[in-house]
């Protein structure tokens, strides 16, 4: 039985060894480096490119911008018709980009390009009251922004409390980097992407050609949480557009300061919790306003408010979802996007109905529990969530908790928090191919991509299994379009969509060894599970967690530390058990970096993100991660999908804030709702 | 980053002719701010005067109890030495909460007392600075400004500077030996860094051509009870908030002496003269540290986003000192 | 054009993971592009280009440090070992097996950086060297303990948030093996 062991990654020896090659970092004769220009305003139209002087240095090769730019065959989003109009919509954009024989060359000369602007004026910031505040069409991924049912009746207790998020980086630790290639009328790039097959389709349909004269390959990608999805980022589309100018290949690695203005964030949000409840805290309303900003490039909704529509029980429930369309950078998916920032604020509104009513936030939640999907009705697939908290409640020592505000140890207040998490479980139709190899052993091929996720590694023991060979007898190809569709790694539906298609060929593989009589080499198997996916049943599928922590606040400086926190989840079934406790931790780390240390500073006058760095975008260092731990109930869910797994990637985001916000609140006595709680906005509250 | 030259030079003096020989020579010791720099656009030497490799590389303990410390050694090499772990323990928390293992492996001290301010429209070519272009205005003051100065700036510059190891060497009164083109002079601690002024673009009273060969620390026996106290916003490998250098030295329950040097709330280390002054010949108590912190921190004008280091400073200060008289 | 445009060049030689080294290169490359871009030697990742991010992580004559605020003229005749150079032979480092088995990577775009911090690490708590969380700071030897571990790995980010496997890693190398 291969499929939940915890088997080593199977790329691992490579990366420990610096073998393994990410984008950018094949070896290809007659390689140039193309660098980008900044826009230096916010909002405006470029004037004039003068590249006299880059030009002039020795080692530059071409110099591009609007005007002289290839043109591309879709220009309809403005955030990828790179170079193809004066307009300028946010700080950062690429409005030129210089291409030359060394890295050093290039980068001198793109300062020595001037651009003038004409520069209108620029709205940068969210407020909860901004004046352009819009209802979306619909909200991320195809859902309505609003929604409302039941009567609103007087409640015994009520909490009406707004959050405010800040924006947040993804900052994967490999920079976006493209390398791209023609050969004739093929394309080919080598590129930070979280979907190579989505990737190959965005550009063909960009550059105006047949999608099968363009190849995206990605082995490796350093980390994406989001930011490398689909649709593909500008830098992607200009290294394409440099390689065919020059005739040669491209080689273009986004700065990391350059990343925070066109590779994607979080977008901030103010988030209105309305809770109406008995004293017993049943729940009788609910309501949960969002707003959020989008940017003119491109609209982009996240979908904070849907957990408030899932969650708990409820006799009536608002949503709202409101926009204001700013000058700024193109938002987009982080980690858990909606899902993330909307239990912030639900789970902390929960913690302070807790308090309201006098009940324990544990048992508070195990009140609301609803039998059906308040959404839409259907049953769940599973809902585990009662039993995540009680399992969780007894490994955390939950019973110790204090009453807020009076443990005192040392020159540290100590107190713990819990929250909830959740996320949806679906999958997308895939393809994969088994194929019987020369020696005998089993080739897996699927476009699939492994950004770290361990999906190379769970998809050779789902392979494994399924042909009932150890899992040294298989090898699966992913991270090139060139093989069997397969969608993108997101929505933690990555391991869910392409080990269907995977275990469906292996099957497939297994009936035609036995039919034939044997492994023959040659012998293969394709799949498709599209038409599967269609016909599934109308179930409301989530996974569900239970997030813990401990906090101590030093009464002197403000700083917060989180010497423990535990994660329970039940996430369908697991199917590497080490690899599962690295992204459920991982999830976790990141929100705790999301409740204490990150975030992206808007800067009024000019109009970027101003701590464009990791000196001053503050990801968690090492010495910031002390006891976190994740378990997970065995809950292999049959209603999700043939493999029973729900998708891990995202749920150890969600939750983490909220329970370490709580646990601030517990320890302090005063709650914190805006993030990060640092030492700036403690000071003033600490005795 | 444009195209520079590069030279390595045998001797101080020949450093020294080399840095004069180009308009826009700058000397390289550990890189780790200056190469920084570069890649921004902030610095454009034409030529870099790689002064690592001079003989500047040794610590030396004098024999009255003092330390001859090399402009050329290593911040890991100071912290790591005995004479600083044993006797100034301020100083080796100071050098070790500063940067990385890998940054500390390589930046000089130097280099450290010479690095600039990490104030974000300084590090920014893209956007005014009075700092890198003198007159062009300084964004901070209405803009972000919620890690920069409480004290000693002006309407031209909030910066703060960044180093920790000098508020540790401002503590203790350190000595900057400096070779330049008028001969070798010393420079004591505080007095290297400026205030902003009128003229933020120049951070400390060196002239052009002028390289800091070394320091020296004198004795302070009590400093064998110092604390440097860093408050950042996270962990470790954060520039500080506030910080806190302070020796103590208590007799009979009174503090006979002391040295408080704060980081992260002026444009140079800031020596807490104020506070010194206030608290000697004052019982070793909370409250005469407070009343003490109190006279610093009167000096302190907030900006709009930065008034919560006025409490900051001063409980950090108060628990500072409480745990070395304690 | 203005003066000064055209790149200096140097010739610059180092012994990179045991092999002499000789390149003619233009004054403005750091170690890291020298590395990557003209070497050949990937396994040297560049998170951030400015020191932030520990991803470029080498060593220079024995020491952890950045590649990419290094320039490769002023390190004339270093020894720089890299990632690809801590294995002998076919055997792994200590460190590379510790990290696999205890997973202490997910995307791995950190782990070379990280594996040649931890080297770095091994070599200066061997050498007695406190750190920032060393309660004792004039005692002579240091315990490995995990602050100690964090505190030292601290210059080296993991946004996958591998940082638990990284410390059991550590502390299961620096138990076993010995600093190279």
């Amino acid at each position: 039985m291969e499929l939940g062991a915890p088997l080593d990654r199977v790329e691992g020896w490579d990366k420990v060894a610096g073998r393994a090659r990410y984008s950018g970092e094949q070896r290809v004769a007659g390689v140039c480096h193309a660098v980008a220009v900044q826009a230096e305003i916010a909002h405006g139209e470029v004037l004039a490119v003068d590249a006299t002087a880059a030009r002039a240095v020795p080692g530059v090769i071409d110099v591009l911008a609007y005007g002289d730019a290839p043109a591309l065959a879709d220009t309809s989003d403005f955030e990828l018709a790179v170079l193809q109009s004066p307009r300028v919509a946010y700080r950062g954009q690429i409005v030129a980009a210089v291409v030359a024989e060394t890295l050093e060359i290039a980068r001198h000369a793109q300062r020595l390009v001037r651009v003038t602007y004409d520069e209108l004026g620029h709205d940068v910031e969210l407020t909860p009251d901004h004046p352009g505040l819009y209802r979306p069409e619909k909200i991320s991924p195809d859902d309505p922004p609003d929604t409302g049912e039941g009567e609103e009746t007087p409640a015994e207790v009520s909490v009406d409390v707004t959050y405010e998020t800040p924006a947040f980086h993804n900052n994967p630790m490999e920079p976006h980097a493209t390398l791209a290639v023609w050969e004739g009328d093929h394309l080919t790039l080598y590129d930070s992407t979280q979907g190579a097959a989505a990737q190959r389709d965005a550009l063909a349909a960009l550059l105006g050609m047949p999608a099968e004269r363009v190849r995206v390959v990605a082995h490796h990608v350093g980390g994406g949480f989001g930011s490398k999805g689909v649709p593909p980022r500008p830098n992607s589309v200009l290294a394409a557009l440099c390689a065919r100018r020059v005739g040669r290949p491209v080689k273009l690695a986004v700065t990391r300061q350059q990343m925070f203005s066109i590779t994607g964030y979080r977008t901030p949000t103010f988030q209105r919790m309305r809770i109406g409840a008995s004293k017993d805290g049943r729940i009788a309303d609910i309501e949960h306003h969002v707003i959020e900003q989008t940017s003119t490039a491109r609209e982009f909704a996240e979908q904070s408010g849907v957990v408030t529509r899932m969650m708990y029980a409820a006799r009536a429930r608002r949503t709202t979802h409101r926009l204001a369309r700013l000058d700024v950078p193109v938002n987009s998916w982080m980690r858990a996007p909606g899902e993330c920032p909307g239990m912030y604020a639900l789970e902390s509104a929960m913690d302070e109905l807790a308090e309201a009513c006098g009940i324990d936030p544990v048992e508070l939640r195990i009140r609301n529990e609803p039998e059906r999907d308040p959404d839409s009705g259907n049953p769940f697939s599973s809902r585990r969530l009662v039993e995540c908290l009680r399992l969780g409640a007894e490994r955390f020592g939950w019973s110790s908790r204090p009453e807020p505000g009076t443990r005192r140890e040392g020159r540290h207040l100590v107190g713990m928090g819990v929250a909830a998490a959740t996320y949806p479980a679906a999958a997308r139709p895939a393809q994969a191919l088994a194929r019987v190899a020369d020696d005998g052993s089993f080739t897996v091929s699927i476009a699939a991509a492994d950004i770290g996720t361990g999906a190379r590694t769970a998809l050779t023991q789902i392979a494994a299994d399924a042909l009932g060979v150890p899992v040294a007898r298989v090898r699966v190809e992913i991270g090139d379009s060139a093989l069997p569709y397969g969608p993108l790694a997101g929505g933690s539906m990555g391991n869910a969509s392409w080990g269907w298609a995977v275990l469906r060929a292996c099957e497939g593989l297994r009936d035609g060894i036995a039919r034939y009589g044997g492994a023959e080499p040659g012998l293969e198997c394709r799949a498709d599970t599209s038409g599967e996916i269609k016909n599934q049943e109308a179930y409301a599928r989530h996974s569900f967690g239970a997030q813990f922590a401990e906090v101590r606040v030093d009464v002197d400086s403000g700083e917060i530390r989180v010497p423990r926190m535990l994660g329970v989840f039940a996430a369908g079934r697991v199917m590497n058990a080490r690899l599962a406790r690295s992204q459920f931790v991982g999830g976790m780390v990141m929100g705790l970096g999301m409740a204490l240390t990150e975030e992206s500073r808007m800067d009024r006058e000019f109009g970027d993100y101003l701590n464009h760095d990791l000196a001053q975008y503050h990801v968690p260092v090492n010495a910031d991660v002390l006891g976190i731990d994740a378990i997970w109930l065995d809950d292999p869910d049959p209603h999700a999908n043939p493999l029973g797994g729900k998708g891990i990637g995202e749920i150890g985001i969600v939750g983490a804030a909220a329970a370490i916000g709580n646990a601030v609140h517990n320890a302090t006595g005063h709650r914190f709702r805006r993030l990060p709680i640092s030492p700036p906005s403690v000071i003033p509250h600490l005795p | 980053m444009r195209p520079f030259a590069y030279r390595r030079p045998a001797d101080a003096r020949a450093a020294v002719e080399a840095a004069l020989d180009a308009p826009r020579a700058m000397y390289l010791g550990g890189g780790t701010n200056l190469v920084d720099l570069m890649r921004l656009g902030v610095a454009e030497p034409d030529l870099l005067v790689d002064v690592a490799g001079l003989p500047y590389d040794t610590i030396r303990e004098t024999g009255d109890g003092g330390l001859e410390i090399g402009g050329a050694v290593r911040n890991s090499d100071l912290a790591a030495h005995p004479a600083v772990r044993r006797d100034r323990p301020m100083l080796a928390q100071a050098l070790l909460s500063a940067a990385s293992g890998q940054i500390r492996n390589a930046a000089t001290v130097a280099g450290n007392l010479l690095q600039r301010t990490r104030c974000a429209y300084f590090q920014d070519v893209s956007k005014p600075c009075n700092k890198r272009i003198p007159g062009s205005g300084c964004p901070a003051i209405e803009g972000d400004h919620y890690n920069l100065a409480i004290l000693g700036h002006s309407a031209h510059c909030v910066a703060t500077h960044p180093s920790d190891m000098a508020v540790a060497l401002t503590a203790f009164g350190a000595a900057v030996h400096v070779e330049g083109p008028g001969g070798r002079r010393e420079i004591g601690m505080p007095g290297l860094h400026r205030l902003p002024g009128d003229r933020p673009e120049v951070d400390t009273v060196l002239d052009p051509g002028d390289l800091i060969t070394g320091l020296t620390v004198r004795p302070l026996p009590f400093a064998a009870r110092s604390r440097y106290r860093k408050v950042r916003e996270r962990a470790s490998f954060a520039f500080a908030l506030v910080s806190v250098a302070a020796a103590l030295d208590v007799e009979d329950g009174t503090v006979r002496d002391c040295r408080v040097a704060l980081g992260g709330v002026a444009h140079a280390p800031w020596r807490a003269e104020r506070l010194e002054e206030a608290l000697r010949g004052r019982p070793a108590t909370e409250g005469s540290y407070a009343e003490a912190a109190d006279a610093e921190l009167d000096l302190a004008e907030p900006l709009r986003d930065n008034a919560y280091k006025i409490p900051l400073a001063r409980k950090v200060i108060v628990r500072t000192l409480a745990e070395l008289g304690g | 054009m203005e003066r000064g445009e055209t790149a200096v060049r140097a010739e610059i030689a180092l012994r990179v993971n045991g092999e002499e080294r000789r390149v003619v290169a233009d004054t403005r490359t750091s170690l890291l592009d020298l590395l990557r871009e003209r070497l050949g030697l990937t396994g040297s990742k560049k998170g951030c280009d400015h020191g932030q991010c520990g991803a470029c992580t080498v060593l220079v004559d024995g020491r952890r440090v950045n590649a990419c605020l290094a320039l490769a003229v002023a390190h004339q005749g270093a020894d720089v070992v890299t990632v690809e150079g801590l294995a002998d032979g076919d055997e792994p480092h200590p460190l590379q097996r510790a990290f696999v088995e205890n997973d202490a990577f997910q995307c791995g775009y950190c782990t070379p950086g990280q594996l040649c911090s931890a080297v770095g690490v091994l070599a200066e708590a061997a050498r007695g060297w406190p750190s920032h969380v060393t309660a004792d700071l004039a005692a002579d030897g240091v315990e490995l303990d995990e602050a100690e571990i964090r505190e030292r790995m601290s210059g080296n980010i993991c946004r996958c948030g591998a940082y638990p496997g990284i410390v059991a890693a550590i502390r299961e190398a620096a138990g076993g093996g010995t600093a190279r």
